[in-house]
């Protein structure tokens, strides 16, 4: 493999782990709070739809990426509804998010633009651009450095920058804020955070909020920037594979990072080369698609060491009387 | 004392959340330019009003039955088993492998055959993730989701690069031998007159599905072990306290459960397809969670919310045919109906109960 050749993988890499460190970051943010998420795929592609349809009927991609974000907001209130205020099972509000999303999108798709549940190409200001970072004239003398910064970390959507720069936000959010030390006891002990007086609810629903505004953006990213459109079922697992993440960084912002990174890899490799030949055997494609997940279950058998999921996760918190 | 009689947890609970899924369905029927009256009475018509509509119903509830009860008997261990879609692949494919590399005699020897390939196919798929929970703790929802996405993988694989027979295309096993195929209802209620179910897919799997809410009642409710699984499902400490051991249960729970789910490729692929495709599953492991819910776990229950889903399946192909509702109408019903009893279902219990509550200080 040439130099170029791993440019344009490392590249794509970043382009793929943008949207799974969005939908990783939003599920830290819920489950540290102690309310279990599997309903990020549904979120992202509700905003995946809005995104593009707003951004196809205002021309302007600003507004779609606001869209995005409201109508993922609106499916975490119902997840925080469900999960908070009724004391539902978490899980299974999940599911049904990740149903409606899917049925609701391909609905209005077809009621809006008759185009067999797709939107329209988007074009122009109704796309995120790619940006090119200023120097990079200057540094496309430079060997090795010049090349990398050119193709590699300039170039990229907005959202690329926002996605990761949320990493570091969100480290220092959770681990050097009262927020965030909040945040992280009521997902462990609610009752201490209730008898310290603070509201669980309170903190529960700002969480679900943090988690859908970053599932709109990660959904938005998908199809505004990654993509020029909509199309059904966009999303493709991606959810998932951001909870896999999740679990594989045990649910620390830095290690979400690396997780999404490595199964950015993973699906720029698969995408690129369909399967792999190592001289003694073949890496079939498919294997390379299953591989987050079997990573994930690893983990989660706790053989390479062990994942621990925040202690309250999962559990509506009642108020002793 | 309980807060509300028995009838009105197992009947009153499930038929409000349903009106409240019909009526948000209906909302959004309006909210897209069509009316929800005709859209009914389409689907009734399509699904209900012609034998072979009745033979559409009833193919995707025996779907429905199968991976709801699998659904189901996790549930009373207290186990969300989500990777029915993923058993029901993988025990696809040992519907296949039995079907394909097995010389059976004729139909009903091939079909015992299948059963019992498809069930330990689907089992030993769900016995990682519970063998994971027993003893590992790791969280079985988790797990069992990405057993979906790795046997979609695996299936892909071995159907892309191992069964697909030379010169084929597509992604899917040769035809199966003609001594498997299945009766389907034609073959079995056509008189010399009149050809009943004509053209429909559905066949004599929907006996065994109807046979296996009854196994399914006994062992729940009539054997040691079934007790077991409720117990355990009740209370983990008061088993342990009891003498059960909770790993046994947790992966005997799980191996019926996808068990069950593996039973329903049976239907889609031995009576169907009679070949085993890349997407046999249509979903069905999914819709069982929404049927599981809504029949409350009970076999008579599932038994009745598969038949409505299978309507619903059936009508909505028939809406999707003849309007500009597009399928995915049935995919946003279910997630209401999973919202509404699942999740929700609180925001009907309470004010229920404090109805009851009321009515009986009163008295």
């Amino acid at each position: 493999m040439d130099f170029a050749t791993l440019l344009q993988v490392l590249d794509s890499t970043v382009r793929l782990a943008t949207p799974l460190l969005l939908a990783c970051l939003a599920g830290l943010f819920s489950e540290r709070a102690g309310i279990f998420d599997i309903g990020l795929e549904g979120k992202m592609l509700a905003a995946a739809f809005f995104s593009a349809a707003i951004a196809a009927i205002t021309g302007d991609v600003w507004m779609g990426l606001g869209a995005g974000i409201l109508a993922s907001l609106a499916l975490s209130v119902l997840h925080g509804l469900a999960s908070i205020t009724f004391r539902g099972n978490q899980l299974i509000s999940g599911v049904a998010i990740n149903f409606l999303a899917a049925g609701l999108t391909v609905l209005i798709a077809q009621d809006w633009f008759s185009q067999g549940g797709r939107t329209p190409s988007l074009i122009g200001a109704g796309r995120f651009e790619a940006i090119t970072l200023p120097g990079v004239e200057a540094m496309a003398g430079i060997p090795l450095i010049g090349p990398i910064y050119a193709e590699l970390i300039s170039g990229h959507s907005i959202l690329v920058y926002v996605a990761f720069a949320m990493v570091p936000l969100t480290w220092w959010l959770l681990y050097r804020t009262r927020f965030g030390l909040r945040l992280r006891a009521v997902g462990e002990a609610p009752e201490a955070v209730d008898t310290a007086g603070i509201s669980v609810v309170g903190l529960r629903y700002v969480a679900v909020g943090i988690c859908g505004v970053l599932c709109g953006i990660a959904g938005a990213y998908l199809a505004t920037a990654l993509q020029a459109g909509f199309v059904k079922d966009m999303t493709a697992g991606r959810g998932f594979i951001a909870l896999a993440a999740l679990i594989f960084a045990k649910w620390r912002p830095w290690y979400a990072l690396y997780a999404c990174l490595l199964f950015g890899l993973l699906q720029a490799v698969a995408l690129r080369y369909q399967n792999i030949d190592l001289g003694a055997f073949v890496v079939p494609v498919q294997f390379m698609d299953a591989l987050p997940y079997i990573l994930t279950v690893v983990i989660l058998a706790g053989f390479v060491g062990k994942a621990i999921p925040p202690r309250a996760g999962g559990e509506p918190y009642v108020k002793e009387r | 004392m309980d807060k509300m009689p028995g009838w009105a947890d197992a009947v009153l609970v499930p038929l409000i959340t349903l009106i409240l899924a019909a009526i948000l369905s209906a909302l959004v029927i309006i909210g897209i330019g069509e009316d929800p009256v005709a859209a009914f009475k389409l689907m009734v018509d399509g699904a209900l009003m012609r034998s072979s509509g009745w033979g559409y119903t009833l193919y995707y509830a025996t779907n429905f039955i199968f991976t709801g009860l699998a659904v189901a008997v996790a549930f009373h261990a207290r186990l969300f088993n989500i990777g029915g879609e993923g058993q029901a692949m993988i025990g696809g494919l040992g519907v296949a492998l039995a079907c394909l590399y097995i010389p059976w005699p004729n139909w009903y020897v091939a079909l015992v055959g299948a059963t019992v390939s498809a069930a330990i196919f689907g089992a030993l798929w769900a016995l990682i993730p519970a063998y994971l929970q027993a003893k590992r703790g790791s969280h079985i929802v988790i797990t069992t989701i990405m057993f979906n996405f790795i046997a979609a993988a695996l299936l892909n694989y071995v159907l892309v690069n191992i069964l697909r027979p030379q010169g084929a295309m597509d992604p899917a096993t040769a035809r199966f031998p003609e001594a498997t195929k299945l009766p389907t209802f034609q073959d079995m209620f056509s008189t010399a007159e009149t050809a009943m179910f004509r053209g429909a897919p559905a066949n004599v799997t929907f006996f065994l599905a109807i046979a296996m809410c009854l196994v399914v009642w006994l062992l729940i409710w009539r054997t040691k072990l079934g007790y077991e699984i409720r117990a355990f499902g009740q209370s983990e400490s008061a088993a342990k306290y009891a003498g059960i051991s909770p790993v046994k249960i947790t992966v005997v729970a799980m191996l019926i459960s996808g068990g069950l789910a593996g039973m329903m490729a049976l239907n889609t692929t031995m009576g169907e397809a009679e070949r085993l495709v890349m997407n046999a599953t249509e979903g069905a492991g999914f819709i069982g969670i929404a049927v599981a819910l809504m029949g409350r776990s009970h076999p008579l229950g599932v038994l009745l919310a598969a038949l409505l889903f299978g309507f619903l399946y059936q009508g909505g192909a028939e809406l999707a045919l003849w309007t500009n509702i597009p399928r995915e109408l049935i995919v946003v019903i279910q997630a209401l109906v999973i919202l509404f009893t699942g999740a929700l279902d609180n925001m009907v219990r309470m004010p229920l109960e404090k109805l009851f509550l009321a009515s009986r200080r009163k008295a």
